[in-house]
């Protein structure tokens, strides 16, 4: 192994690698509650030479490879399974581009979603970008690499929807273009009227190769922005109001919540909606509509709009400081969610499914499910907090979430940043010739089979086609 | 699970969630730990402290010289405790790192560097392990006395004391507050180290012993007002002597400055200058002076103030704090955080970069020369601003 230090110090420099106790322990894990495991190495590359040498080497050498952003998905995706090398990737984190007028930022692969924000706020504040409620030291790259979801998901799609352009350093060592900047200078599509080879990286979770640039949608930043909170404890007509709200093709964002505490938001479904405008008048209209469109619930006294006056900052603030704040709730460092992409018609069954749960397994929930590309679909989010000094509290946590994502695969879900059994689960039930589709790809792109594994297995398959 | 180091907060340290927001000002424009910036691996960060410690004092990870690089490269900024998202137990994230290293003190196995601070301030009274006579030289030729009876105790510090900067920054300031007719005194080579420094490095009983021996010795002169050079001791003073019966009105020289200029003493006839201000951690997040320094740059004719993109409570570190100035465990090159912060200040077009801290003052002061901008900007204290527009 030594050998193979002094080789990535020689591409790094002794500041940019690791095989110290400390980083190997820090490394080894994630905030969630999957079992560590240590890597061989750490290294902190800076560009994308940098990353494609240490693709060169680790393929010469056999040795297994971890992209990680901040490791916020919570599901052990950066866990090093099989010990390796984690590139901690937050290092390559310059905005190279911002084209106003086509609406399109071009970012390194480590760049954070907090910088980017605060990028466009100072040089381009017309345009925002999709931003999650994640930490914001989450990576831009990290979240489109697993299909992540922000604010303008209910408008427009998966946050890897958005992608406009790829760097890859594959598997093998090639850097390469994904989209129009592998045509010409600009990024603003990362397929048509190509075939869309971005699919080969994004929900791949690195088990396909290194995203070094992302090209990124962006989107106008109105000049007035407001929300607000209609709640009803009739689980089953949040389907309908979901589905008249979505109708109107008005709104930035709706998310579906419900929590046991504080005891005011107890057995009541809580349906935040968010609208913008470039005037007063634009924003009262959208209000207007808004209200127009859920009368009929309040009139049956089936659900009313909700005081904000003291939530009001909370739910406006982007990212929401209190997502992380969960974690506390039972005094200990932790929480873990599953959440699954699926039908808002499933919602009051997920719902029932997390209380469910919560009872059999001892553990506090929350639930916040956000509507994807105008209600097609939703990530319905399945959280348990967790006290990280108490293990057992962790392992019923574990237990919890794995019959959620069994549960989730049932009702026809597809699963969120699966950890590796979720995956498994995943994979069993796939379609096998869907199955051996993605092992053909995975084996053609990755045939040292050095990315990432232990995540999207499918070369444990028999083929079946 | 037993526990294999003890501290005194060891119960909430498993409570963080290593999200990151500690790592960022407000606005997440950049990196604001000086030290994750300077290193880029998640350990040097807040949160990966705070994990690191948990598993220290789990006996999964031993006192190791790289684990103690980590601890002793916090320059204790306080930006984690600003930024942190669970208030139930941000406030003792500061607390918590000291309480390790001072652990790491009991053990014995501090970082060469950081031994060699404590053995020259518990021999010499110093850092520079300079003789104590030596202490008052700063003052030769200005004329202010030596403290008897005077409304404040001009208290300088250390490196007002000794290092070359630093008395440049004494002189001046020891200098305008005589000109303001201030009743004012010194204790020239009778001043002792206030040790706040010894106290966020975990020496706390090298501490102890400072604090009592100052506290009696002010106490003795019949202090009852003290003017601060260095924001470091004015926070030592404020928030740990009165544990120690030091209750003292204590100052740092801004305030006084900006209280005096409203008064309308001195008459400025102005200075046409570009100016940007560096905010003392000390200063600022610990003790939240924030306008002060602010009032009196404002209140010179002809001198605008342009703000560093991060500014007051989101300022960033020159990364002296945390005994860093002394030690130098951050270390230089580009991600230095003294250079990164002249380069924000650089981006702000000001010609004059003022601050209020003399630790500030050699941290900038040398990075201006290390990115080679001396015929683009000078660093001045603040004292001096007020001289120049006199």
């Amino acid at each position: 192994m030594e050998h193979i230090y002094r080789s990535l110090v020689a591409i790094v420099g002794e500041r940019g690698v690791s095989n110290r106790p400390e980083e190997l322990w820090y490394y080894s894990r994630d905030p969630g509650v999957l079992e560590p495991h240590r890597p061989d190495f750490v290294v902190t590359p800076k560009t994308t030479e940098q990353v494609r040498d240490i693709v060169l080497l680790a393929r010469k050498e056999k040795i297994p490879l971890v992209p990680m952003g901040n490791g916020m998905a919570l599901t052990g995706l950066v866990i090093p399974l099989k010990g390796g090398i984690v590139l901690d990737m937050k290092r390559m984190n310059r905005i190279l581009e911002v084209n106003e007028m086509g609406r399109y930022a071009v970012v390194e692969g480590g760049t954070s979603q907090g910088m980017l924000k605060a990028y466009l706020k100072d040089h381009h504040p017309r345009l925002r970008h999709s931003l999650p409620d994640a930490p914001p030291t989450t990576t831009i790259a990290a979240n489109v690499s697993l299909h992540g979801q922000g604010r303008l998901t209910q408008q427009y799609g998966f946050n890897s929807d958005m992608v406009t352009g790829l760097e890859v350093v594959l598997p093998t060592g090639e850097v390469c273009l994904i989209g129009s900047p592998s045509l010409g200078p600009y990024w603003f599509s990362k397929g048509p009227t190509l075939p869309d080879l971005s699919g080969l990286f994004l929900g791949w979770l690195g088990t396909t190769g290194i995203i070094t640039k992302v090209g990124l949608k962006l989107y106008p930043n109105k000049k007035f922005r407001d929300v607000e909170l209609f709640v009803t404890d009739r689980v089953e007509l949040v389907p309908s109001i979901l589905y008249k709200l979505t109708h109107l093709e008005m709104l930035e964002d709706i998310n579906v919540w419900f929590q046991p505490r504080p005891l005011l938001f107890k057995d009541n479904y809580h349906i935040t909606l968010y609208f913008t405008g470039d005037t007063v008048e634009e924003v009262e209209f959208k209000r207007h509509m808004v209200w127009d469109a859920l009368q009929e619930f309040m009139e049956s006294k089936d659900g009313g709009f909700m005081a904000l006056d003291y939530l009001k900052d909370t739910l406006l603030e982007m990212p929401q400081r209190g997502v992380a704040a969960f974690a506390d709730v039972p005094r200990g460092g932790g929480f873990e969610y599953s959440g699954p992409i699926t039908l808002i018609e499933h919602y009051p069954a997920y719902a029932a499914k997390v209380v469910e749960l919560a009872h059999k397994y001892d553990v506090l929930y929350a639930s916040s499910a956000r509507l994807i590309s105008g209600g097609h679909s939703m990530m319905f989010s399945i959280s348990f907090a967790f006290n990280r000094a108490d293990p057992a509290m962790m392992g019923r946590v574990k237990a919890a979430l794995d019959e959620a994502t069994a549960f989730a695969l049932d009702m026809g879900g597809i699963p969120w940043k699966p950890n590796h059994f979720e995956q498994r689960l995943t994979l069993e039930r796939l379609n096998p010739n869907t199955r051996e589709l993605m092992r053909r790809i995975k084996m053609c792109l990755d045939p040292d089979g050095i990315m990432n594994p232990g995540n999207w297995e499918v070369n444990e398959y028999e083929t079946s086609a | 699970m037993k526990r294999v180091h003890e501290i005194e907060h060891a119960d909430i340290v498993h409570r963080c969630f290593r999200c990151g927001y500690c790592k960022f000002p407000e606005d997440y424009v950049d990196f604001n730990c000086p030290s994750y910036r300077a290193f880029g691996w998640d350990t040097y960060s807040p949160g990966g402290r705070m994990w690191l410690i948990r598993a220290w004092m789990n006996g999964e990870l031993t006192t190791t010289p790289h684990l103690a690089e980590i601890l002793y490269s916090c320059a204790a900024c306080d930006n984690c405790k600003e930024q942190c998202v669970f208030p139930r137990f941000k406030d003792y994230l500061p607390e918590i790192f000291q309480e390790a290293k001072a652990e790491m003190v009991t053990e014995g196995l501090v970082p060469p560097k950081v031994r060699d601070y404590f053995k020259a301030v518990a021999v010499n009274g110093n850092p520079y392990k300079l003789p104590q006579a030596e202490r008052g030289k700063w003052a030769q030729g200005l004329g202010l006395p030596v403290f008897s009876d005077q409304e404040y105790l001009f208290y300088v510090g250390c490196v007002g004391s000794y290092d070359e900067v630093g008395q440049k920054m004494a002189r001046s300031v020891g200098k305008l507050l005589m000109d303001l007719g201030l009743s004012v005194g010194i204790l020239g080579d009778r001043e002792h180290c206030d040790g706040n420094e010894v106290r966020v490095m975990g020496e706390t009983g090298l501490f102890t012993a400072l604090a009592e021996e100052n506290v009696i010795q002010f106490k003795a002169l019949g202090v009852k007002k003290i003017v601060t050079l260095d924001p470091h001791a004015l926070n030592t003073f404020r928030r740990d002597y009165p544990r120690f019966r030091g209750d003292f009105e204590v100052r740092h020289f801004s305030e006084v400055l900006a209280d005096r200029l409203a008064e309308g003493e001195p008459v400025l006839k102005g200075w046409k200058v570009r100016v940007t201000f560096h905010d003392p951690c000390y200063l600022g997040r610990h003790n939240g002076i924030y306008d002060a320094p602010r009032r009196v740059l404002q209140a010179i004719p002809g001198l605008e103030l342009i703000e560093m993109r991060r500014n007051r409570k989101n300022a960033f570190c020159c990364g002296g704090g945390g005994g860093n100035f002394f030690t130098d465990i951050l270390g230089g090159g580009e991600d230095a955080p003294a250079r990164v912060r002249l380069r924000e200040a650089l981006d702000t077009g000001a010609e004059i970069l003022v601050v209020a801290c003399p630790q500030c003052y050699k941290m900038l002061d040398d990075a201006l020369k290390a990115e080679g901008k001396e015929e683009v900007m000078e660093v001045i204290d603040l004292a001096e601003a007020v001289r120049r527009a006199g």
